[in-house]
């Protein structure tokens, strides 16, 4: 990575993808060879079925080149002698046979090996997918949603050309080439000699590519992902790009990882260059080989002109599918990067675990409580020191704090966004670590600072938060927090399509649209996260008011900066660097006339003139 | 480099004729002398065409590459320049396929299809024009087989590519899913809807896999024809010149020759199958890239640009719809008149067009109706990049990259200097990034550390603060900040808004103490414009809007008169209640 590079993107703890050595580049072979196995074990017997297809096909394929030297040699000789044609049309006959056989064989093998390669790429789709929704959230910070977009298209991509293109040419190819070293073998032992020296050289040749490309195609693999983040970052964030004239510097940027997955591709496409025509190369000089020994054996009469003629024409067919097989290899090894990238993802253990026998949680209540928890997004500099917090059940329980203090770090952890360094978080009394996540998550539900909204429609993204809830319920949540007036305005009212990740609504309409959504999943803990923020102030009070009527009952955590959201609450927490400095009720903090809380609300006062 | 692939045709078809010459001579008048040389003869032409295979790809490898490196290139640029209105249209994922997938189609076809293509074709045709000349009455046969093989593969090419778009469509969809998966990962984590997420995805994967299946049917139908067709040929030849031989109109070794170089035809073309698929996906692929290509940016740069800008920004009868929505205008007849060096705070209900309205600065919309100028000069006539830097705007959300601390602030202006970057980082409060790991050059965003909320929208406005424009947009950029904090910014502020214009969208009426006047927006248009003070006293929407109280009245329709004293009573009344709590 050139220095320009690394200076724009900046210093990060861990940068994932960096130089393999040569040990870990067998286990990531290992590894995606395992990945692989595992995907083609519900093949396995299909596979057979498969194969002896194949098998059917090329015994077809290759007995018209034997057939034809059946003809020439038996029957052309009747013809000659008194026109008789019977010996030659047996042979035409069979031709003609083994010309179908091969047409019904082929078609088969081509529909059959495609709905395999069709399942498999969907077997690997749903894993990675389904993987990458297991991973906690503190991975995919690390790993950036770039590169999980690039698993899942540039890398399954080159699967699919492999599935594609390969397989059918791989199996037919190989069995050609047993196939016909044997033919040759009983042809002629001399001559099949000669022409079997090349096995050797072609070891040689494939081994050492083998080698080679492995590297490089793991290298495209990762400049292509940082093509792909580089992209759909820019993408995503286009007002800003375009506002701030960045455009020239990002195209600067994406020339440069886009030229040096150029490189990369070359060094792989180099590579081909040798292997490819050194193939050809050996082909040739075998068959050369062939003509000049096979002529001299001929001249000697140890072999008859026909058996040379099938010789050469079977030569030829060894060496043709050897370029289909280098071919297929090329894609293979391409493959196989992406394999190692994708098993990589597989096997990445999720850092907030599923328990395996969890406790079963029916009727959650709602108590929240922080035992000694400590937490840290990265090592050495701690968010939370020790926290220690009991928010009963149906309480509203409002956080403070100046920004950074770790409000939305404590939200997290009661989602279990992360788990805690030291420890537990419990709710009812159960630690979150032994609750199944779709428990978890029906009992506690947070609205974020980044109310992303899905594509599809916008009654969809409210009900997202509970799919069963009919179109009543999703009209009422909207009316309670003062959303329905702005959906009904729209084209196409609950039905309009969101476009591009709410390009359609305005900040404060989208945040209502997220908050309508918590409403619906009507959760026991409800943390809502500066979750009225854009809103202006007629409409926050609305929505004040369906908090308080709605979630009766419910255990909230509010956390905001506007301390009308606040005042409402039954206790008011004030965190600093982590640490709870007040607790008590609005009120009372206010009357104490000297704490922070006080101090907060007589800025507060001030501000609202 | 198409010579280099003639003369690779030319050896291919060479090679077999050199065997038949040693069949034919040598072997069957059993001498031995010309074997040797014919054998070595045929040696040299098979490393030669090795040699020539090789400088093919090796020339192919560059040129290839940089086409599709070239297209990339262009695709991207092309992107960034279109406008917002196109940006909101499309879904990324499909913009990604068309970047990935899409011209990875277009550059195997080009450097291997197209290629292929030619030489098999002309590989056929020369190998059929020597077929006639050994034996016509054979030759025909081979050739009339041509016919069959063109009627399919027109019938093959019509139907291939509806479906092959198709499939390249619902692979852009399936990117789209994957995205959001990955982006909204957040939110689904918090509704526990990962299941909801993969069944959504499992959906998308399995039309496209039923797509791809009739795909495959498609292919393997007309591939299977392909091989079919040579090895019929084969029958026909055979029967025909065994016949021939037989009779003494040609030799054995001239038969041999004949289907020696019919055999090599089948794979040629059998292949010409695949090619013909590739064609079909790289001209598909090319149409998807085309239609990127094919959108004009709406919004063109003009020429004009600003000598000494003062920052005098006019509204003038604007109008305003999104481009998707034309019939429903969000701003109606706005007109505004902001001084240099003044500040106008803008002020209206959730979704009134507070945003739109800022957006058209920019020109990250155009107006459908009115002007918008800068210094007297209509926005639409000003050179873009001046007028962009001209205009700063800290957005709603604030957009941070996966950059350095320092490359996210600099964004608008990469040649600042330290200490400019000092003063915006000091104004925005955005002091913490010095306690970050590596301080400023501490990788930000997605990637890297991630940021609280506070601290991504002050990093946002320190970005606008140090691009020093003529005029300056704050678009709720407080929203997220504690009250202590907001109030060091709004001091720091005041200082810049001083010298600069502002446009300030607020909902608080602390962000509305910045500016000098305020503008109301309602219904799409401004209906008053005054100071805080003046519309506060007589405009009931304003104090609607404006007027929060400590405690929310419980009859919200009854507003206060005044918000400070409305505090200052709230403040009031905790107090009996606390003493009575203490009592
Ligand atoms: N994913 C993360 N990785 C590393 N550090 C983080 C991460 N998220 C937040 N932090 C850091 O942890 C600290 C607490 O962040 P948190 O988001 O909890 O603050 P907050 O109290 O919610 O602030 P705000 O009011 O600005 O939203 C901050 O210093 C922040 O930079
Ligand atoms: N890309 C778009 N296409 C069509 N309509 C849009 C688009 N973006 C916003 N709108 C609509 O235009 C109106 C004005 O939106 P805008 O974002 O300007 O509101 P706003 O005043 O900034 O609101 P907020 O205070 O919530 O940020 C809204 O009703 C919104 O639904
Ligand atoms: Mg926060
Ligand atoms: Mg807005």
């Amino acid at each position: 990575m050139s220095t320009s590079t690394q200076q724009w993107r900046g210093v990060a703890s861990d940068d994932i993808e960096g130089e393999l050595t040569a040990e870990t580049s067998t286990r990531l072979a290992g590894r995606s060879r395992r990945l692989l196995r595992e995907l083609l074990r519900p093949w396995r017997r299909a596979l057979w079925w498969l194969m002896v297809v194949v098998v059917v096909e090329n015994a077809a394929r290759l007995s018209i080149p034997y057939l034809v030297k059946e003809g020439i040699d038996t029957g052309i000789p009747p013809i000659r002698a008194s026109g008789d044609l019977e010996p030659l049309l047996l042979v035409v006959g069979l031709v003609l046979v083994a010309t179908v056989t091969q047409a019904i064989a082929r078609n088969l093998f081509l529909v059959r090996s495609g709905v395999m390669g069709q399942d498999i790429l969907l077997s690997i789709r749903r894993r990675v997918f389904r993987h990458f929704q297991v991973l906690s959230p503190a991975f995919h910070d690390r790993y950036t949603s770039g590169r999980v977009i690039s698993r899942q298209t540039s890398d399954v991509d080159a699967i699919y050309e492999m599935l594609e293109s390969g397989f059918d040419g791989l199996v037919t190819a190989a069995l050609t080439l047993v196939g016909t070293s044997v033919l040759l073998l009983v042809l002629d032992v001399k001559l099949g000699v000669v022409a079997l020296l090349c096995g050797p050289a072609l070891v040689l040749l494939t081994n050492w590519f083998r080698k080679e490309s492995a590297r490089s195609y793991r290298a495209t693999r990762e400049k292509v992902a940082l093509v792909i983040v580089h992209f759909v970052e820019s993408m995503n964030g286009i007002r800003a790009v375009q506002a701030f004239r960045r455009e020239p510097r990002n195209q600067a940027i994406f020339d440069d990882v886009n030229d040096e997955y150029r490189r990369a591709n070359l060094v792989a496409f180099r590579l081909v260059a040798w292997f490819m025509p050194g193939i050809r190369l050996i082909g040739n000089v075998t068959i050369a080989a062939v003509l000049l020994y096979g002529g001299y054996l001929a001249y000697h009469g140890e072999v008859t002109v026909g058996v040379l003629a099938a010789f050469l024409l079977y030569l030829r067919q060894f060496f043709e599918p050897m370029m289909e097989i280098s071919q297929f290899y090329n894609t293979f090894q391409s493959a196989s990067a992406a394999l190692e990238k994708l098993s990589g993802v597989l096997e990445e253990v999720p850092d907030v675990p599923a328990p395996t026998d969890p406790v079963p949680l029916l009727d959650p209540r709602g108590e929240v409580r922080f035992d000694a928890v400590r937490f840290a997004y990265v090592e050495g500099s701690v968010v939370l020191p020790g926290l220690d917090l009991t928010v009963p059940a149906g309480q509203t329980v409002a956080l403070v704090g100046t920004t950074g203090a770790g409000k939305t770090t404590i939200a997290k952890l009661a989602t279990r966004f992360y788990d805690p360094t030291d420890g537990a978080v419990l709710l009812d009394g159960i630690d979150l670590r032994s609750l199944a996540p779709e428990d978890l998550h029906r009992a506690v539900v947070m609205v974020t600072q980044e109310n992303y909204l899905f594509s599809g429609t916008i009654a969809d993204n409210i009900r997202f938060g509970r799919p069963d809830a009919s179109d009543e319920q999703v009209e009422a949540a909207a009316r309670s927090l003062g959303a329905h007036e702005f959906i009904e305005a729209l084209p196409q009212g609950y039905a309009t399509p969101v476009s591009n990740r709410g390009g359609l609504l305005s900040a404060g309409q989208r945040q209502l649209v997220a908050f309508a959504r918590a409403f619906l999943a009507d959760p026991a803990v409800l943390i809502l996260d500066e979750a009225t923020s854009s809103l202006d102030i007629p409409s926050e009070r609305l929505v004040q008011q369906a908090l308080g009527t709605i979630l009766a009952g419910r255990t909230a955590v509010v956390i905001a900066h506007r301390l009308s959201t606040v005042e409402n609450a039954d206790r008011v927490l004030v965190l600093e660097h982590g640490r709870i400095v007040e607790d008590g009720t609005p009120s009372d903090l206010v009357a104490s006339g000297d704490g922070r809380y006080s101090d907060l609300h007589q800025a507060w006062v001030d501000s609202l003139a | 480099m198409f010579a280099v692939s003639l003369a690779g045709v030319g050896l291919t078809i060479a090679i077999p004729l050199v065997t038949r010459a040693i069949i034919d001579g040598p072997i069957t008048r059993h001498e031995l002398a010309p074997v040797l040389p014919l054998g070595l003869l045929a040696l040299a032409l098979g490393v030669l065409e090795a040699v020539l295979i090789f400088v093919r790809r090796w020339v192919q490898s560059n040129a290839v590459l940089g086409l599709e490196t070239d297209l990339r290139r262009d695709l991207y640029e092309r992107l960034q320049a279109l406008p917002m209105s196109f940006h909101s249209r499309w879904q990324s994922g499909q913009l990604l396929s068309r970047v990935t997938t899409d011209l990875s189609a277009i550059r195997r076809f080009s450097g291997f299809g197209l290629l292929f293509l030619v030489v098999n074709i002309l590989q056929v045709v020369v190998v059929t024009i020597v077929l006639l000349t050994m034996y016509w009455p054979l030759g025909l046969v081979v050739a009339a087989t041509a016919a069959p093989i063109v009627w399919l593969s027109m019938r093959f090419e019509k139907a291939y590519v509806v479906v092959s778009r198709r499939v390249q469509d619902q692979q852009g969809d399936l990117a789209t899913q994957a995205e959001e998966g990955a982006v909204g990962i957040r939110v689904i984590k918090s509704f526990g809807r990962s299941d909801h997420m993969a069944r959504r995805y499992d959906e998308a994967a399995l039309e496209l896999r039923a797509t791809s299946l009739d795909k495959v049917r498609l292919s393997a139908k007309f591939w299977t024809f392909l091989e079919v067709i040579p090895n019929l040929a084969v029958v026909v030849v055979l029967l025909l010149g065994a016949i021939g031989v037989g009779r003494g109109a040609l030799t054995p070794g001239e038969l041999v020759a004949f289907i020696t170089l019919l055999l090599s035809l089948v794979w040629p073309v059998s292949s010409l199958g695949v090619i013909l698929a590739m064609a079909q996906e790289a001209m598909t692929a090319a149409a998807r890239v085309l239609e990127i290509f094919d959108t004009e940016p709406d919004i063109v740069a003009g020429d004009q640009r600003v000598r000494s800008p003062r920052g005098h920004l006019r509204f003038e009868h604007v109008h305003f719809a999104f481009p998707d929505d034309p019939d429903q205008p969000v701003l109606r007849d706005v007109n505004l008149d902001v001084a240099p060096g003044q500040t106008l705070a803008l002020v209206g209900a959730t979704g009134s067009g507070k945003t739109a309205l800022t957006a058209l600065v920019p020109r990250l919309f155009d107006v459908t109706g009115g002007r918008v100028t800068i210094d007297g000069v209509d926005v639409r006539d000003l050179d873009l990049a001046v007028l962009r830097s001209l205009v700063a705007t800290a957005f709603e959300e604030p957009t941070l990259f996966s950059m350095s601390a320092r490359e996210n602030v600099t964004l608008g202006r990469s040649d600042a200097d330290e200490d400019d970057v000092l003063a915006a980082l000091e104004i925005a409060q955005a002091g913490f990034v010095h306690d970050l790991p590596w301080g400023l050059d501490t990788r930000i965003g997605e990637q890297g550390l991630s940021l609280s909320g506070g601290q991504r929208q002050r990093l946002a406005l320190a970005r606008a603060v140090l691009a020093q424009p003529a005029v300056l947009v704050l678009d709720d950029t407080l929203s997220a900040l504690d009250v202590h904090t907001e109030k060091l910014v709004e001091e720091a502020l005041s200082n810049v808004l001083s010298e600069t214009t502002g446009l300030v969208v607020a909902h608080r009426a602390s962000t509305v103490l910045l500016a000098d006047r305020v503008a109301l927006l309602e219904h799409g248009t401004i209906t008053h414009v005054g100071t805080h003070r003046e519309l506060l006293e007589t405009v009931p929407a304003y104090r609607d809007l404006l007027a929060a109280d400590p405690v929310p009245p419980a009859d919200p329709d009854a507003p206060t008169a005044a918000p400070r004293a409305a505090g200052r009573t709230a403040g009031a009344s905790g107090a009996p209640t606390n003493e009575g709590a203490r009592a």
